[in-house]
C-alpha cells in the first residue's frame, strides 16, 4: 500500500511529464490528479490506524541499492506515527493544489508540464518522509529541490522567475553542503547511515569528542548542527531564508504546496525524526531554538510592511517555521509537528485564497489596489477569513477551544515558556511579539483586500483590462472593472482546506500533545515537558490570546478607522519602516558579501582563466598549431620533382643517421 | 619443398592473368579500341576467376612448405590470398568504372584493361614474393603498368604530368630498393627471406643495417609513408579518376603487404632496428597526411592525404611487430580499400552541366538538395574515414590502436587516437559543405540510365553497406580470415 501512496505520483509525473504535448491537457490533469486522489484516499487509513493504535510502525523494502564495503542501505519505506502525520498533509493539500491548478493554471499553455512537476514534487516528497537511512532522506530532499526550482522557473520566460528559481536553488545548496556533511559525519561516527540504529547509538555517543576544523569539538553537537543547517537552508531560517519570498514567482499553487504546507517543512520533519540525536546534544538545541525564535520575530516585522500580498504570506510562513523551529529546540517535538499539521491546512488556505484573489484581481498582487472585495468574492473571503483566524490562533482558553493555530501555536509558547531555559523565555517572548505581528499583519491583509473602498483602478493591470487611466476613471474607483469568483474546483480546495483551519487543532491535539501513545517512539517525547506545559501560570495561557487582540486593534485602528494613520507612522519612524521595507538589507549584504565577489572571482576565472590560459594554449592554440602546419605542408609541396627528391633522400639520410648513432 | 609441376600449379592465378593479358593484347592490337568493352569485360572475368582461385587458400588458411613455389621464391599462403582478393577487388572496381569516364572524355582505349591486369600480375606477385628478386619484379611490372596508367590522359598535360613525376620518382625508389637489396645479399649471402632473417639474426653490421634501411625506404615510396609520400597530391589529382580509384587501393595493398613480409619475415629477426623508424614514419604520416589535407580544395587531393594519413595508421600496426598487429592491418585494410572504392565513385559520379566531372569540393555545396543519396553516401565515407563510430571505419583503427596497446606502444596508440582528430577536420569540413552550406549548384542531376550508371550504384551500395554499421555484422568473419592470413605470414616452416 505505501508502494502504491509513494509511487502513483512517480508515474503520474513520467507520464504527464513524457506524454507532455503528446497526450493533452487533459489526459495530463486527470493522470496527476487521479494518482494524488488516489494516494491521499490510502494514506488517511493509515493515519487513522496510528491515532486508533490498529498500525504498527513497519520498514517496506523496495531495492538494494548501495552495498560497498561496509556502506549498506537499501531503498526501503519507512512507516511509522511520524510518517504518517506526514502522508496526510503532503498528500491532501498536494491533492487539493492539483484540483486547484485545473482552474487556477487554465489558461497556461504548458499545463502537462505543470501538472508532471507538482506529481514529481509530491514523489519526492514522499520519499523524504518515508525515508529509512539519511541518504534515502537526502535523495528526497535533493528531490523537491528540484523539483521547487523547475516550479519557481516554472514561467522561464519571465527573467524575475528564472532569477528566483537560481538563488532558490543556490541557498538551498548551502544548507546542503551542512546536510551532506552531516550525513558523512554521522556515517563516520556511527558506520551507517540507518536512521533507527542511529537514533538508537546516539546517547552512547553523547559527551564524546571529534576533530572538526583543526579543534577538539562534541562529537553529538557537531552533527546536530550541521544537519541543522541543511534544515535552515530548506526551511528558510533566519540567514539562509533569503530565497522563500524570492520564491514567490512560482505560479501560486505551488507556493501554498511547497512553500508553505509541504517543503519547506521538510527541515521540522528532519529535526523532529532524529530529535533522540538531537536530544544528545544541549547546544544544538539551543541553537535550534535561538535561531527559530530570532526567525519568527523576524520575518513577521518584516510581513507588517510587504505590500504583495503573496510575499505577506511567505514571511508568514518564514515565521511560523520559526515557531516549529523553536519547539523541537525546547523539546516539544509534537507541538512543533502538531504546528506543522494545522499550518499546512490554514498556510496553504492563505496562499489559495490569495491566489483566488488574484485570479479575481486579474493578476494584480499588490494589496494596494484591491480594498472592498468582500462582497464581490463571498467564498474566497469566508475561507481566508478561516485561514486568518487560525493563523492568529483564535480560541478561548478555558474552554479549550478554537481554530488551528491557537491549539498548536499556544501549546509552543507554553512549551517554551515551561521549558524553563534561558533560551526557552528568550523563545516564549519572541513568540508573543511575533504572535501579536502575526495578527497585525494578517488582519492589515484582511482589512486591505476585503473591507473599505476599492482602489483597483490604480492597479495597471486592472487599467489594461478596463482601457482607462485612474484620471478617466474618475470617482469609479472599481474603473467599472468586475471581480469574478474563482470555479469551483478552485473552491472546492478552499472550502476543505477551511474546514482543516477551523476544526483541525481541536481535533487533533490530544493526539499530538498529550499522547505518547500516539507517537510510539516516532519523535522523542518529553512526558516531563508535556505535564510542565499544561501547568503553567494563567498569564502564560492568555498572553497569545491578548496580543492577538492586540494586534487586531492596531490593524483595525490603521486600515478600516483611519486609514491615514500608516502614512504617518512612516512619517514619524521613516527609518524603521525603510528598514523592515528592506527586509533588513539582507538581499543587499549578501549581494555585497557573497555574490559581487563570486562574480568577481568567476569573470576573472572567465577572462583570465578559461579564455586566457585554457583556451589560449589549448583549443585555440591546438587550431592555431594545426592552421600554421597545414600552411607549411602545402608551402612543401612545391609541385617540383627535385624538391620532391630532395626530401626522399633527406628522409633516408635522418634514417641512416638515426640508425648510426642509435 | 614442391617440385616443379607443384610450383606451376601454384601460380595458377598468374598464369591465367598473364596468358589473358597476353591474348587480350592481341586482341586490341587487332581489333582497336573498339573492342576496348569486350576485353573490360574478359578482364574482369579474368579477375574474378582468379579470386576463385585465391578464396579457398585464404579460408583454408594454408600455409607452410607446400605452399611454397620454385625453391622459396614464391609463397602462395593465405596471407596472399588475402591481400591478392582485396587486390581483385580493387582491380574490378577500377575496371567497371573507367568506360563511363573515358568514354565521357572520349578516350576509353583498349589498353586500360590490358594495363590494370598486367598491374595486378605485378601485385599478385608482389604479396607472394618470399625472395627478394622476385620482389623486385613484381614491383618494376606494376610500377612500370602504373606510369603508363598515371599518364593515360595523354593529351591533358595534369596527366602527363602525373605520370612523369610518378616514373621519374619511382625509378629513384626502385634505384633505393635495389641498393638496398644490393647490401642485404652482400652482408647475408642470400635473397631469400628466411635464410636473410637466419643470417640477420644477432648483432648486424652498418652494411646490413643501411640495406635493410633502404630496402624499407624504397617500399615506404610504394605505400607512400611520409617522407616518401610528396608524389601522391600531384599524381592523385593528375591522373584519371579511375586510375586515382585504382592507385589509392590496389597497389597500397600490394606494398603493405609486401612491406609486412619484408618487415616481419626478412628482416623478422631485427625489430629493434626498424620499429622506431617505423613508429616515426608512421606518426609523421598521420600527422602531415591531416594537415596537409586541411588547406585542399581538390577532393581528388583531398583524398591522396587521407590516404597517406590511413597508411600511417595501418603502420601503427606494423609497428606493433606482432600476429595480432598484422592481422589488424589486414582488417584495416579491407576497410580502407571499402571506403576509398565508395568515396572514388562518388566523386566519379558528380558531373556538372556540360558532363565535366567536379573535383572542386566547394562546387559539391548544397549537394544534400541535389543528389541526397550521393549526398549521404559521400557524408558515410568521411565519417568511417575519420573513424567516428557506429560506421565501420572505427572498427578498422580500432584493433589497429588494440594491437599498439597490447605491444606496449601505448603512447602511440595515444598520440595516434589525438592525431586522428585533425583528421575528422577535413572530412567533416566536406559534410558541412555538402549538408549546410548554400548550394552552389554546380552538380547536375544524374539523369543517366544504362548498365554502366547502374554498375556504379550498385558497386556504391555495397561499399557503402560495407562501411555502414552493418559492416560490424562481419567482424568475426573478417577478424578470422585476417587472423588465418596473419598466421600464415608468421608461420615458421
Amino acid at each position: 500500500m505505501i508502494e502504491i501512496i509513494v509511487f502513483a505520483p512517480l508515474l503520474a509525473a513520467i507520464i504527464a511529464g513524457l506524454g507532455n504535448r503528446l497526450i493533452g491537457n487533459l489526459p495530463a490533469k486527470i493522470v496527476t490528479t487521479g494518482a494524488l486522489l488516489i494516494s491521499c484516499a490510502l494514506s488517511w487509513p493509515i493515519f487513522i490506524g496510528f491515532m486508533t493504535g490498529s498500525e504498527t510502525a513497519y520498514v517496506d523494502p523496495v531495492l538494494k541499492w548501495v552495498q560497498s564495503g561496509t556502506m549498506n542501505f537499501d531503498w526501503a519505506l519507512r512507516v511509522d506515527t511520524l510518517t504518517a502525520v506526514m502522508l496526510v498533509v503532503i498528500t491532501s493539500v498536494s491533492a487539493l493544489v492539483h484540483l486547484y491548478s485545473w482552474g487556477y493554471m487554465d489558461e497556461d499553455p504548458d499545463q502537462p508540464r505543470f501538472f508532471a512537476y507538482l506529481s514529481l514534487f509530491t514523489f519526492a516528497m514522499l520519499m523524504l518522509v518515508t525515508a529509512d537511512n539519511l541518504v534515502q532522506m537526502f535523495f528526497g530532499w535533493e528531490g523537491v529541490g528540484l523539483a521547487s526550482y523547475l516550479l519557481i522557473g516554472f514561467w522561464f520566460k519571465k527573467p524575475s522567475a528564472s532569477a528566483a528559481a537560481i538563488k532558490a536553488f543556490v541557498v538551498n545548496r548551502v544548507g546542503d553542503l551542512g546536510f551532506m556533511m552531516g550525513i558523512f559525519g554521522v556515517f563516520l561516527v556511527f558506520g551507517t547511515t540507518s536512521i533507527p540504529e542511529i537514533l538508537d547509538r546516539a546517547p552512547e555517543m553523547a559527551g564524546s569528542t571529534i576533530g572538526f576544523l583543526g579543534m577538539r569539538v562534541d562529537t553529538m553537537t557537531v552533527l546536530c548542527l550541521l544537519l541543522f543547517i541543511g534544515a535552515m537552508g530548506k526551511s528558510a531560517q533566519l540567514g539562509l531564508h533569503t530565497w522563500l519570498p524570492d520564491a514567490m514567482e512560482g505560479p501560486t499553487p505551488v507556493s501554498a504546496l511547497i512553500h508553505a504546507a509541504t517543503m519547506v517543512t521538510a527541515g521540522v520533519f528532519m529535526v523532529c525524526r532524529l530529535s533522540p540525536l538531537f536530544e544528545t546534544s544541549q547546544t544544538a538545541l539551543t541553537f535550534v531554538t535561538f535561531i527559530g525564535a530570532a526567525t519568527c520575530f523576524f520575518a513577521a516585522t518584516i510581513g507588517t510592511t510587504q505590500t504583495d500580498i503573496k510575499r505577506v504570506i511567505a514571511y508568514s510562513t518564514c515565521s511560523q517555521l520559526g515557531y516549529m523551529f523553536f519547539a523541537a529546540g525546547v523539546g516539544a517535538y509534537g507541538a512543533a509537528m502538531f504546528h506543522l499539521f494545522t499550518h499546512a491546512f490554514f498556510k496553504a488556505l492563505l496562499f489559495l485564497g490569495a491566489g483566488s484573489v488574484i485570479h479575481a484581481m486579474h493578476h494584480e498582487q499588490d494589496m494596494r489596489y484591491y480594498g472592498g472585495l468582500r462582497k464581490h468574492i463571498p467564498i474566497t473571503f469566508w475561507a481566508m477569513m478561516a485561514g486568518t483566524l487560525a493563523i492568529t490562533g483564535v480560541g478561548i482558553w478555558f474552554l479549550h477551544a478554537g481554530f488551528a493555530g491557537f491549539h498548536s501555536k499556544d501549546a509552543i509558547l507554553e512549551s517554551a515558556f515551561a521549558s524553563g531555559t534561558e533560551m526557552g523565555r528568550f523563545a516564549f517572548f519572541m513568540g508573543i511579539v511575533a504572535a501579536l505581528l502575526t495578527s497585525f499583519y494578517s488582519w492589515r491583509l484582511m482589512f486591505l483586500t476585503f473591507w473599505g473602498k476599492p482602489r483597483w483602478i490604480e492597479s495597471e493591470h486592472i487599467q489594461h483590462t478596463v482601457h482607462k487611466t485612474p484620471e478617466e476613471a474618475g470617482a469609479d474607483t472599481t474603473g467599472g472593472y468586475h471581480p469574478h469568483e474563482s470555479p469551483w474546483v478552485m473552491l472546492t480546495p478552499l472550502v476543505i482546506l477551511s474546514l482543516g483551519a477551523v476544526f483541525a487543532g481541536f481535533v487533533w491535539s490530544p493526539y499530538f500533545l498529550d499522547s505518547a501513545a500516539f507517537w510510539n517512539g516516532s519523535i522523542f517525547y518529553n512526558e516531563h515537558l508535556v505535564h510542565a506545559m499544561h501547568n503553567v501560570d494563567t498569564w502564560v495561557k492568555v498572553a497569545p490570546g491578548v496580543v492577538m487582540l492586540i494586534g487586531l486593534a492596531i490593524a483595525w485602528n490603521n486600515y478600516i478607522r483611519d486609514p491615514q494613520a500608516p502614512a504617518r507612522f512612516v512619517g514619524m519612524f521613516g527609518g524603521v519602516y525603510t528598514f523592515l521595507k528592506n527586509k533588513w538589507y539582507f538581499d543587499e549584504l549578501y549581494d555585497l558579501i557573497f555574490v559581487k565577489p563570486a562574480f568577481w572571482l568567476g569573470r576573472k576565472f572567465w577572462k583570465w582563466g578559461d579564455v586566457g590560459t585554457i583556451d589560449r594554449f589549448g583549443p585555440d592554440g591546438a587550431a592555431w598549431v594545426v592552421a600554421q602546419g597545414s600552411h607549411y605542408a602545402r608551402r612543401v609541396q612545391t609541385g617540383y620533382l627535385y624538391s620532391y627528391a630532395l626530401v626522399m633522400l633527406l628522409g633516408l639520410i635522418a634514417a641512416i643517421s638515426w640508425i648510426m648513432v642509435r | 619443398m614442391t617440385d616443379f609441376s607443384q610450383s606451376l600449379a601454384l601460380i595458377a592465378a598468374e598464369e591465367l592473368l598473364t596468358v589473358v593479358g597476353l591474348v587480350l593484347l592481341l586482341c586490341a592490337a587487332w581489333m582497336g579500341d573498339k573492342a576496348s568493352r569486350m576485353i573490360s569485360i574478359v578482364a574482369v572475368a579474368a579477375l574474378v576467376a582468379c579470386a576463385f582461385i585465391a578464396a579457398p587458400a585464404l579460408c583454408g588458411g594454408l600455409m607452410g612448405p607446400e605452399r611454397v613455389a620454385f625453391m622459396g621464391q614464391y609463397t602462395a599462403d593465405a596471407f596472399a590470398a588475402f591481400a591478392k582478393l582485396l587486390i581483385y577487388a580493387s582491380g574490378i572496381a577500377s575496371l567497371i568504372v573507367a568506360p563511363r569516364f573515358f568514354g565521357q572524355v572520349g578516350a576509353m582505349r583498349a589498353e586500360y584493361p590490358i594495363l590494370i591486369l598486367f598491374a595486378v600480375l605485378g601485385m599478385n606477385m608482389m604479396v607472394s614474393a618470399t625472395d627478394f628478386l622476385t620482389l623486385y619484379i613484381g614491383l618494376e611490372l606494376n610500377s612500370l603498368a602504373a606510369y603508363v596508367l598515371a599518364s593515360f590522359l595523354r593529351n591533358d598535360e595534369r596527366s602527363a604530368e602525373a605520370g612523369l613525376k610518378y616514373f621519374v620518382l619511382g625509378a629513384l625508389a626502385s634505384g633505393i630498393i635495389l641498393f638496398g637489396m644490393s647490401l642485404t645479399y652482400g652482408f647475408t649471402g642470400s635473397t631469400n627471406f628466411t635464410a636473410v632473417a637466419l643470417a640477420m639474426d644477432g648483432t648486424l653490421a652498418t652494411g646490413a643495417l643501411f640495406g635493410l634501411i633502404f630496402v624499407l625506404a624504397g617500399l615506404a615510396f610504394k605505400i607512400s609513408a611520409v617522407p616518401f609520400h610528396m608524389w601522391t597530391p600531384d599524381v592523385y589529382e593528375g591522373a584519371p579518376t579511375p586510375v586515382t580509384t585504382f592507385f589509392a587501393t590496389a597497389p597500397k595493398v600490394a606494398a603493405l603487404a609486401l612491406t609486412m613480409r619484408v618487415a616481419l619475415g626478412a628482416f623478422g629477426t631485427q625489430v629493434d632496428a626498424w620499429q622506431q623508424i617505423v613508429i616515426f614514419v608512421s606518426l609523421a604520416s598521420i600527422v602531415v597526411g591531416a594537415l596537409g589535407a586541411i588547406g585542399q580544395s581538390n577532393i581528388k587531393r583531398l583524398l591522396a592525404y587521407s590516404s597517406i594519413n590511413n597508411v600511417g595508421f595501418l603502420l601503427i600496426g606494423l609497428a606493433a611487430a606482432t600476429q595480432e598487429g598484422a592481422s589488424a592491418m589486414l582488417v584495416y585494410l579491407a576497410i580502407y580499400v571499402a571506403m576509398s572504392v565508395a568515396g572514388f565513385v562518388v566523386v566519379l559520379m558528380l558531373r556538372d552541366a556540360e558532363g565535366r566531372p567536379v573535383e572542386v569540393i566547394a562546387d559539391m555545396a548544397g549537394l544534400s538538395r541535389t543528389r541526397p543519396a550521393l549526398a549521404w553516401a559521400l557524408a558515410a565515407v568521411m565519417f568511417s574515414l575519420a573513424g567516428i563510430p557506429p560506421l565501420f571505419g572505427f572498427w578498422g583503427k580500432f584493433v589497429v590502436f588494440q594491437a599498439a596497446v597490447n605491444a606496449d606502444l601505448i603512447a602511440l596508440a595515444a598520440i595516434g587516437i589525438a592525431a586522428s582528430v585533425i583528421g575528422a577536420f577535413y572530412y567533416l569540413k566536406v559534410v558541412k559543405i555538402v549538408f549546410f552550406d548554400e548550394p552552389a549548384n554546380v552538380v547536375a542531376e544524374s539523369g543517366e540510365s544504362g548498365v554502366d550508371a547502374l554498375a556504379h550504384k550498385v558497386m556504391l551500395l555495397i561499399a557503402c553497406l560495407f562501411i555502414s554499421p552493418l559492416g560490424y555484422l562481419l567482424t568475426p568473419w573478417l577478424g578470422e580470415l585476417a587472423d588465418k592470413a596473419a598466421a600464415a605470414l608468421y608461420f615458421v616452416g
